[in-house]
């Protein structure tokens, strides 16, 4: 069993549990164990994009020094967001010699930050790790016939040097759900934003916006979309189904690990969707379990 | 030894006294003249109410403790906090919906918390008080219960907060709702209210309200005190 240091980050281990769920099930299979940060705090969720703003790069810094402390090269992240964010002050604060100095003389109680920790999404590794080759022999239950739509966001490819692959013209989703057998369709809305943050201060915008994403795939016939992000997560489901007269033709929303799960006969833990996935996976031959 | 050289020399509020070595931070005021009205309490580190800042000799930064826990060094320069002025908000347990995360309504700004630690280094029990405001932020009420149950709610966290956070009325929001939601049911607790209900202590607070104060003064006297 292959071991990776994980970093749950606050969107995970509060509203999408069901993400971990069904990532530690699906790596699980693949012979890959998530071993849980024994200490963590968020990682700011918004990247600090202000130049001189050091303190908004403590917490990521905290979190790189106790990675490092503890012995290890890699953190795997499962949320887009954190991904991102952790990836990108790695970055901010190895460039340039003045910052790192700056935040460990801060950080006195932790040991010094010296640089070097990879920060690694779950989908990076599948692709570069463990391979498409070895996601598609562990297929216990192929989605034959399963028409999903990706949907990137903005923080999973952007900005294009931390990104997890391009940023115009991602194709990391399509792959995987090629190899796991389903049919990707790809949709010009895959790679828009789905509102973020918009959602607390003007849930409009994000109904429509959720509304807009959703519409995209259900015109490429998808039966359901993909996502790798907490945030995108929330609006493609809870707030896509709010918009008015959206029940009728809602196109249910997973995590990508939620699809992984399925596949490789792990938990897909998906009861908790506000638009059920069910019905159309059961249309498909995926027929899933309602747990008591 | 002579007892001369004993004494120490600490700056309470900016002003110097002699005292003997070996006393808290609190005798050593005392002793210096000082009648403490507020900012203390219990004296035994339970109650919160003495929290204290200091610096050591030839070290700039400044520590936060119980006056009543703490020993007075030499050359120790002291300022007592006897109250803190943060803001507890106002709640009613019952009207709370704990699976909502209420903290982030009712204390948003523990939103703004960018992991400093500094509210960790300033509480003088030690308890992992970043940890506990990071767990509120992620909505795990249990374990900010858990990792706050200690807080002695002197302030001293929310003194120090660059994020002006008041994280010990958080800690005790916290601990309210996992008591009230969360916590499995004490046995115990029910059978005492059960007997108070039923008047099993009624007779034993009757004879106590009918004593003068002289004999309820001797009672307390001679009451059993942990040694």
């Amino acid at each position: 069993m292959n071991s990776i240091l994980y970093y749950p980050g606050c969107g995970v281990a509060d509203q999408a549990r069901s993400m971990e769920t069904a990532a530690r099930g699906a790596l699980g299979a693949l012979g890959w164990e998530m071993e849980e940060m024994e200490r963590w705090n968020c990682c700011g969720t918004v990247y600090s994009l202000a130049t001189d703003d050091l303190m908004r790069h403590v917490g990521p810094a905290r979190i790189l020094a106790r990675v490092q402390d503890a012995g290890h090269e890699h953190l795997l992240t499962l949320c887009s967001m954190c991904y991102s964010t952790l990836k990108r002050s790695e970055r901010f604060l190895t460039e340039e010699r003045d910052r790192l100095d700056r935040v460990n003389a801060f950080l006195d109680d932790e040991p010094d930050y010296t640089g070097g920790v990879r920060v690694v999404h779950l989908l990076e590794l599948v692709r570069d790790e463990i391979g498409y080759e070895a996601v598609e022999e562990a297929v216990q239950r192929p989605l034959s016939g399963l028409k999903v739509s990706p949907y990137y966001g903005c923080t999973l490819t952007r900005p294009r040097a931390v990104g997890v692959d391009d940023p115009e013209r991602p194709r990391v989703l399509e792959d995987l759900l090629l190899a796991l057998g389903a049919e990707p369709v790809s949709s010009p809305q895959g790679v828009e934003c789905c509102g973020a943050y918009l959602t607390a201060s003007a849930p409009e915008v994000a109904r429509r916006r959720a509304g807009a994403i959703a519409r995209a795939a259900a015109r490429g016939g998808a039966d359901l979309m993909v996502t790798s992000c907490p945030l995108c997560q929330y609006n493609l489901d809870t707030r896509q189904g709010e918009a008015p007269g959206a029940s009728a033709h809602a196109v249910p929303s997973l995590y990508f690990t939620q699809l992984l799960a399925l596949a490789l006969g792990a938990d897909p833990a998906v009861d908790e969707q506000v638009i059920d996935p069910r019905p159309v996976l059961a249309a498909r031959g995926l027929a899933v379990e309602v747990k008591a | 030894m002579s007892a001369e050289q004993d004494m120490i020399r600490i700056y309470i509020m900016g002003k110097a006294y002699e005292v003997p070595g070996g006393l808290t931070i609190m005798k050593a005021m005392e002793y210096a003249g000082y009648r403490l009205v507020r900012g203390v309490g219990c004296r035994g580190g339970f109650c919160g109410a003495c929290a204290t800042v200091f610096r050591r000799a030839g070290d700039y930064k400044l520590y936060a403790d119980l006056a009543c826990q703490a020993t007075a060094e030499d050359e120790m320069y002291i300022a007592q906090i006897p109250s803190v002025p943060a803001e507890r908000a106002s709640w009613v347990l019952t009207e709370l919906a704990p699976e909502d995360n209420p903290i982030l309504a009712l204390y948003p700004e523990v939103a703004r918390c960018v992991a400093c630690n500094t509210c960790t280094r300033a509480c003088p029990q030690e308890l992992e008080v970043m940890d506990y405001i990071q767990a509120a932020l992620r909505g795990d009420i249990p374990q900010v219960a858990e990792l706050s149950f200690d807080c002695v709610q002197c302030g001293l966290c929310a003194m120090r907060c660059p994020a002006e956070i008041v994280h010990y009325h958080v800690g005790q929001l916290a601990r309210r709702i996992y008591g009230a939601y969360r916590a499995p049911e004490a046995g115990h607790l029910a059978a005492r209210v059960q007997e108070t209900a039923r008047g099993d202590f009624d007779q034993e607070l009757d004879k106590l309200e009918q004593m003068s104060k002289d004999e309820l003064v001797e009672l307390y006297r001679k009451r059993d005190v942990e040694s």
